[in-house]
């Protein structure tokens, strides 16, 4: 362990040839249990020192960092693909020390790749939840997962162990305080100001914005929160530099991606893909289909539905998505049969968006419950002749009017959906049930309590904020 | 300098105070929830935006100066 950390100046060549294209983050992935931290240590290296050399050195380390992450065009991975240069430096040039919080809470339903990387590897999404603090000059690292992966949170407090006996050696030595917090299991959980709130003491639910975090979040103070992919990106980019991480990928979306591929293949599960890659490839790569598909979400339940004959030849990457109405989101993807109804399906999906509202939003609150009957209506097949226009009316009267995107992630779902299964809509408006609803259920929809709503806000009328 | 007037969907109650106050920008949904029209506003119509804003029993109707739009 004696090698000296890799430095970010740019005089020494990244060592890319040495490395295979991929797999990347799951290089070395254990097939069992997770990747202790001297095996993480002796294959990608320690990572570079950012802290620790003075002010001066510091500052300029910490920048030449960010600015690594701006050239290797990292977006964020938690679903909205934002360029996480850009956030890290509004948090760095806001005023006050930081936080850094790494989201694994991955409230959507069929995606596992952030509780994959914390049961596997957690070293990796620490590394880069730390070189993001040093970065951004915070002292705190909060790791927030779900309650329900009690198995990430596990493997997170036995890394953070190994961390503390090693810092003695001098071979880990980070100054970021780090915790692991655990949020209740709800769809909205994961968004970024509801991880705040609930930190703050606060139900985990979103807050109106602005301030935006990276202004005032977690107690006021700056607050960068990255999900925890997007932070082993950075680990292995502070590593190997931006040139390396730009031999994989799309101009537009360099490096590769964690997909959780799910539906009829055979080896469902979580696979490291290249942006731009096809689906058929990674459909491949998952041992084929194991029966004839419909179609596939794309970007989970806030994301859009393709019909089957569109797959052929479709990239993943959101450049290629985008003619579909789609896009890769937190790398969901989900195969629907051919035996299933998509009727059915987009009925049952609508009833649990709506369940999972936080109800916060009135237009929320009753637009996705009012969206949700006039589609159970059609499935049932006893919806007026104007139950398509009343649903597009819902939609663009929902869409932007909530603290969150959760109105407008569960319009774009559902109206792909009925976009895609034109004609199966059409048939059950006029026949109503066909054989295939009473299929088994496909389309993963757990039921997630949200927590009761506080006691009613008394409004204030005392006192004058003006 | 031009105003802008905004809603906090999460204090707001649809009281429809707004509606009355300002028909200028804000229509209602079928919830009674206010639907805000964002373009700027100025003069008489910025003074009922404000007098508007100061009734809302929730305080859940904006009203702010221009500034560079936010990242959402």
């Amino acid at each position: 362990m004696s090698a000296s950390p890799p430095t970010l100046s740019g005089d020494r060549s990244p060592s890319h040839e040495a490395t295979p294209a991929l797999p990347r983050l799951l290089a070395g992935i254990p097939s069992d249990g997770a990747m202790g931290l001297g095996e993480h240590l002796a294959l990608h290296g320690p990572p570079p020192l950012i802290r620790g050399r003075g002010r001066r050195q510091d500052q300029e380390r910490a920048e030449r960092l960010i600015a690594e992450i701006d050239r290797a065009g990292l977006l964020g991975r938690g679903g909205a693909a934002f360029p996480t240069a850009t956030k890290m430096r509004a948090v760095a040039g806001s005023r006050g020390r930081a936080i850094v919080i790494a989201n694994a809470v991955e409230a959507e339903p069929a995606s596992f790749k952030d509780r994959t990387l914390l049961e596997t590897l957690p070293h990796l999404v620490l590394d880069g939840g730390l070189l993001a603090a040093e970065a951004v000059g915070a002292d705190e690292l909060i790791v927030c997962v779900s309650e329900s992966a009690r198995a990430s949170a596990q493997s997170l407090r036995t890394a953070l162990g190994e961390r503390a006996t090693r810092a003695h050696d001098g071979a880990v030595e980070r100054s970021p305080r780090v915790r692991v917090e655990t949020l209740p299991d709800h769809y909205v959980a994961g968004q970024e100001t509801a991880v705040i709130n609930h930190l703050g003491g606060g139900p985990a639910k979103p807050l109106f914005t602005p301030p935006m975090p990276f202004e005032r979040g977690l107690r006021r103070r700056p607050t960068l929160v990255n999900n925890a992919e997007t932070l082993a990106h950075i680990a292995l980019i502070a590593r190997h530099g931006a040139p390396w991480f730009r031999q994989l990928g799309t101009p537009t979306q360099p490096g590769s991606a964690l997909v959780t591929l799910s539906g009829p293949v055979a080896y469902p599960g979580v696979y490291e893909v290249e942006h731009g890659a096809s689906l058929a490839s990674l459909i491949e790569a998952a041992g084929g289909t194991t029966a004839v598909l419909r179609g596939a979400l794309l970007g989970g339940y806030a994301g859009a539905f393709i019909g089957a004959e569109r797959l052929r030849g479709l990239g993943l990457s959101n450049e290629h998505l985008a003619a579909h109405g789609a896009s890769l989101g937190a790398g969901v993807i989900l195969l629907l049969s051919d035996s299933a109804c998509p009727v059915a399906e987009t009925a049952r999906l609508a009833r649990w968006l709506s369940d999972q509202s936080a109800r916060q939003c009135g237009p929320c609150l009753h637009g996705l419950d009012a969206l949700a009957t006039s589609i159970e209506q059609i499935a049932e097949g006893r919806a007026g002749a104007r139950a398509t226009q009343r649903i597009d009316r819902l939609g663009s009267m929902v869409v932007r009017r909530g603290a969150c995107r959760h109105p407008d992630g569960s319009v774009n779902v559902l109206l792909s959906a009925m976009d895609t299964f034109r004609a199966e809509f059409a048939e059950h408006a006029r026949h109503g049930p066909c054989e295939r609803c009473a299929s088994p259920e496909e389309l993963p929809l757990p039921r997630r309590e949200i927590a009761p709503d506080p006691p009613p806000r008394r409004p204030s009328l005392l006192g004058s904020r003006s | 300098m031009s105003h802008r007037v905004s809603v906090n969907p999460i204090t707001c109650e649809a009281h429809g105070m707004c509606a009355e106050m300002l028909p200028e920008r804000v229509t209602l949904d079928e919830w009674g929830y206010p639907i805000v029209d964002e373009t700027p506003v100025s003069g008489a119509v910025l003074a009922h935006a404000m007098r508007a804003a100061r009734a809302c029993p929730t305080f859940a109707l904006l009203v702010e100066r221009e500034r560079a739009p936010s990242r959402r």
